[in-house]
């Protein structure tokens, strides 16, 4: 039994090793790649089969979040009064609402071709931003970066700009306005709320 | 297909145009709700509602019937026909914001799509190594220093600030297809456009329904980012996260 424990941790510190051996840039590439491949070649994504989409994101894209990041970031300052319970119900509920955008994102622009641009980085660097551009027709192309951050784990992607939107940020005068309105519970209802609805609609 | 430009006439328009936003202005000016980028929130959002309602019962609709009925190729084609009107006053812009490198490849592009692009329906310019740009009068003054102001929707455009608001007055009293002296053809065209434009939106559409936990004020903070953005061509310095 000792063995197996001592063989699982060997596992699991490898895995780590291995995971935060993957250069950032080279990391984005590899699951933009494999999850793109798999959205064109499975039919029941393509007829919108929201479920099957939500669990190839879950699978291959989540891992590689750093959702705890992408809260605070999208509360600022109001942050500061959440417990440390209040902020992980938020986290929970935030990273649905997100996982859903990007699940969505990535079905309707199945067909673009994506692009990613030159990398470079010291190798000291623990924050980075990784820029990839999406074609589009008749128009000019839409950036798409990803900002990452290196932590015990690896490379965390922490934030994602869409020509410029911060899908993180852009929350943030929402979330303070639903906190002045009904503190952080508040929040965390209309959050739950969001969700609801968006579930009941994929069933 | 006379191009107007009267200057007598297009001053006439952009006085009307400075009128409309400046009684948007007043009106906005009593109601307030504590964010410091929009004064105006409450005006703002009876606009933004009655644009909500337009698209809804009407331009969405046929944008939809639009994109089911036509092939992906005639489609294209529509957009690279407006986007090769659009590029001439793109290559000005760029050179008002002092980029001439950009302008004369953005004149290049109509010359090239124009000619062996066939009246710009085949974007060849963008398959020859000329990438198209996107700027437009609100981004020049943006360039040259002039801030935001404060946050307006305006009716059936949509959201704008203040300076973006100028620069659309700009924008529309130079836009070739505004000016065309026959009033059906005009029409038609510039109907024509905004049903491909919207057509084109419908992808992200879905994502803002997705994502918004507010509608309004999803849209306003990315479109905030996003003119932050195109102003300095996609490298805008990084804000402050606190």
């Amino acid at each position: 039994m000792k063995r197996l424990i001592g063989l699982f941790a060997a596992l699991l510190f490898s895995v780590n090793v291995v995971a935060s051996d993957v250069a950032p840039d080279v990391l984005v590439k590899n699951v933009t790649n494999e999850v793109l491949d798999i959205v064109r070649k499975d039919k029941d994504i393509q007829a919108g089969n929201t479920k099957k989409t939500l669990e190839l994101v879950e699978a291959k894209v989540l891992p590689h979040f750093n959702f705890q990041r992408m809260t605070q970031l999208a509360l600022g300052r109001e942050g500061r009064q959440a417990t440390p319970e209040q902020l992980r119900v938020l986290t929970g509920e935030f990273r649905d609402l997100l996982v859903r955008t990007y699940s969505k994102a990535l079905t309707e622009f199945r067909d673009q071709e994506i692009s990613f641009k030159p990398f470079k980085m010291a190798a000291t660097e623990t924050d980075v931003k990784v820029r990839t551009e999406i074609k589009q027709t008749g128009g000019k192309p839409a950036q798409l970066d990803y900002y990452l951050e290196k932590n015990a784990a690896g490379w965390k992607v922490y934030d994602i700009e869409v020509g410029g939107i911060s899908l993180v940020t852009n929350y943030r005068s929402t979330f303070a306005q639903e906190i002045r309105a009904g503190g952080i519970d508040g929040l965390i209802r209309s959050l739950q709320e969001k969700n609801k609805t968006a579930d009941a609609r994929a069933k | 297909m006379a191009y107007d430009m009267n200057p007598k006439n297009i001053g006439a328009r952009i006085r009307s145009a400075v009128i409309v936003v400046a009684l948007a202005g007043s009106l906005g000016g009593c109601a307030t709700s504590g964010n410091p980028k929009d004064p105006i929130e409450g005006f703002n959002r009876a606009v933004y509602g009655f644009n909500e309602a337009v698209d809804t019962v009407l331009i969405k609709p046929v944008a939809q019937g639009y994109d089911a009925v036509l092939p992906t190729p005639v489609r294209t084609g529509v957009t690279n026909f407006f986007g090769n009107i659009a590029d001439l006053f793109i290559g000005v812009n760029n050179l008002l914001q002092g980029k001439p490198d950009q302008a004369v490849s953005d004149l290049g592009r109509v010359l090239i799509n124009s000619t062996v692009g066939i009246l710009g329906l085949f974007d060849v310019a963008t398959e020859a190594g000329l990438e198209k740009h996107e700027e437009d009068f609100g981004q020049t003054f943006g360039r040259w220093g002039v801030g935001n102001g404060a946050y307006v929707v305006v009716p059936i455009f949509g959201p704008r600030t203040v300076r973006d608001t100028a620069g659309l007055v700009l924008d529309v009293a130079v836009d070739p297809l505004a000016n065309i002296g026959n009033v059906p053809t005009r029409n038609s065209l510039l109907g024509l456009r905004l049903v491909d434009t919207r057509a084109d939106l419908l992808p992200a559409d879905k994502v803002i329904e997705e994502a918004a936990l507010d509608k309004y004020s999803y849209v306003r903070d990315g479109y905030l980012q996003r003119r932050r953005n195109l102003v300095h061509d996609g490298n805008p310095p990084r804000e402050l996260l606190d």
